[in-house]
């Protein structure tokens, strides 16, 4: 459990959250075109059907790029630094904006194998995804 | 259809950034440098006929009309430019645009801020305690409140220095080359009064022994919020033969917007940067070799370098070696950010941005001062706003 922002969800986006607290990682992919999406989209953003329809991601990926905060970007996270905020680029071809846990920031690396798992944010009951090396 | 020589720079002003504004509102800050440049080109308030501004914060919206009341005009065309750190210069070619279609002939284009040590601005509000538990209000409904934000992707630091460790990992980089330009830069503002960081020297040891913030980014290479303002004087060829000073004329212009996350940023090698930076070129028909003053937004070292190989001043992941192997001070092989840049002159918000337009302005029209390029006939001023989103290049030259 850790103290964050609270992700302020739409109609949009809530299967993103639902699916979250049930332990998984859903994205959109197009209908139509099949390509995958992120953030949730209103509209496929290759061709623009509005047949968008959530798919459970593998959940596996690697590190794209990251850096360990030793000040804190926000008061908020005073009590996590030093943090390491991630890009992770799943196994779909998506990137995501994410923290990396489990393991000391000094081992982190571009390139490095990590799976999603989710941590509740304060006593919210909302899940977010971050992700551990494999 | 292009926008060479279309039109030209004729007025330029500019408050020098300060720490912290005094009791003066955003508007009269904007009145200010409005009226220096109308005088510096020699024209008159009713010259005026085109108005370019910004978002302002505490200013709800109508922002075009509230500046032009406040100045006493009424302008023909009137819009709000909001591309970040790009907006300066996303404004020039807004303004000889508009010029050249005949819905205006003079055009200002103002930027600005104030920064108070008590204020809800980002950059004030951080110093100030706050109860750990306090969240940011998510009256932001945009998806980086919800997919970035919890992350702690708040700010610019964490996202450039993502884009720093993603740019060593491809191309290899060192601190001391990062560093390097931060000390260059220091030394041209060291040659300008106005800059913020005037009376300070810097070293390459000073930079890498300042605190880490968000690796691998120190203190030293990330610019510091400051309070002031900036104007252009923007006018038609057949009017700017006539101002006071010498015209600097907008040769080529270039814009790309690629992204809002971060996460969502193209590769490294096909980033916005190139796209604006080739547009640019290409429209002035003139190549970055061709160039005699580089002045490359630097909200951090790693932007510079970026900017340096994606504008083509240097080949792919070659940025590092280039930026040591050149003297990037005024008098040096390769000027770059002769004010300083903003790292060392100072980030008055959106007038930030615009310093690399009013630097390479003042250049073009020979009014450098002691930092004067010798022999300058064309300038590249570049604009980047988010984290690398959005980009805007702009080509001057002495002659149209």
């Amino acid at each position: 459990m850790s103290t964050r922002p609270i992700p302020p969800m739409t109609d949009l986006t809530e299967p993103y959250w639902q699916a979250a607290q049930q332990g998984q990682l859903k994205v959109q992919r197009c209908d139509r075109c099949e390509s995958p999406q992120f953030p949730p989209r209103a509209h496929c953003g290759a061709c623009g059907s509005d047949q968008l329809s959530w798919h459970t991601a593998s959940g596996r990926g690697e590190i794209y790029t990251y850096t360990v905060a030793h000040r804190p970007p926000h008061p908020v996270f005073a009590e996590q630094c030093p943090l390491v905020i991630a890009v992770v680029e799943l196994a779909e071809g998506l990137r995501l904006m994410t923290n990396i846990v489990g393991c000391d920031p000094a081992d982190v690396s571009v390139g490095m194998p990590v799976q999603v798992t989710f941590e509740e944010i304060d006593d919210s009951e909302v899940m977010l995804p971050v992700f551990a090396p494999v | 259809m292009s926008l060479r020589g279309a039109g030209a720079v004729v007025g330029v002003a500019e408050l020098p950034p300060q720490r912290y504004s005094g009791d003066a509102t955003i508007l009269e800050l904007l009145s200010q440098v409005a009226t220096d440049a109308i005088d510096d080109a020699g024209f008159q308030r009713s010259d005026v006929d085109g108005l370019l501004v910004h978002p302002i914060g505490g200013l709800p919206g109508f922002v075009p009309a509230t500046v032009a009341e406040f100045l006493g005009i009424q302008p023909n065309f009137a819009e709000v430019v909001d591309l970040g750190g790009a907006t300066g210069a996303g404004m020039v070619w807004r303004a000889v645009a508009a010029i050249q279609a005949g819905m205006c002939s003079t055009c200002l284009c103002l930027t600005g801020t104030r920064r108070r040590p008590r204020a809800t601005a980002s950059g004030a509000a951080k110093s100030r305690p706050r109860e750990p538990r306090s969240i940011p209000p998510t009256r932001d409904r945009s998806p980086q409140a919800e997919f970035d934000s919890p992350y702690g992707m708040i700010g610019a630091n964490v996202g450039y220095a993502m884009l720093a460790t993603r740019y060593t990992h491809e191309y290899g980089l060192l601190d001391t080359q990062r560093a390097k330009v931060a000390v260059d830069q220091r030394r041209n503002a060291n040659a300008n009064p106005a800059a913020i960081f005037h009376d300070v020297p810097l070293t390459i040891e000073d930079v890498l022994s300042s605190e880490v913030i968000a690796s691998p980014l120190h203190m030293l290479e990330i610019v510091m919020p400051a309070a002031g303002a900036a104007a252009l004087l923007i006018t038609a060829p057949d009017r700017a033969v006539d101002a006071r000073q010498n015209p600097a004329w907008l040769l080529g212009a270039g814009e790309s917007v690629t992204h809002s996350s971060f996460a969502q940023a193209p590769a490294l090698d096909a980033t916005g940067v190139g796209i604006a930076a080739r547009s640019a070129f290409n429209q002035a028909g003139v190549s970055p070799a061709d160039i005699g003053l580089a002045s490359l937004y630097d909200c951090y070292t790693i932007m510079v370098l970026l900017t340096l190989e994606e504008a083509g001043f240097c080949a792919r992941g070659e940025a590092g070696s280039f930026v040591e192997s050149h003297d990037m001070t005024f008098a040096g092989d390769f000027p770059l950010n002769t004010h300083g840049g903003q790292m060392s002159f100072g980030q008055a918000g959106m007038a930030g941005g615009m310093s690399h337009v009013t630097e390479a302005v003042r250049q073009i029209q020979g009014r450098g001062g002691a930092r004067q390029v010798a022999g300058l006939e064309l300038a590249y001023a570049h604009g980047n706003g988010g984290i690398i989103a959005e980009q805007a290049g702009l080509v001057f030259g002495v002659a149209r």
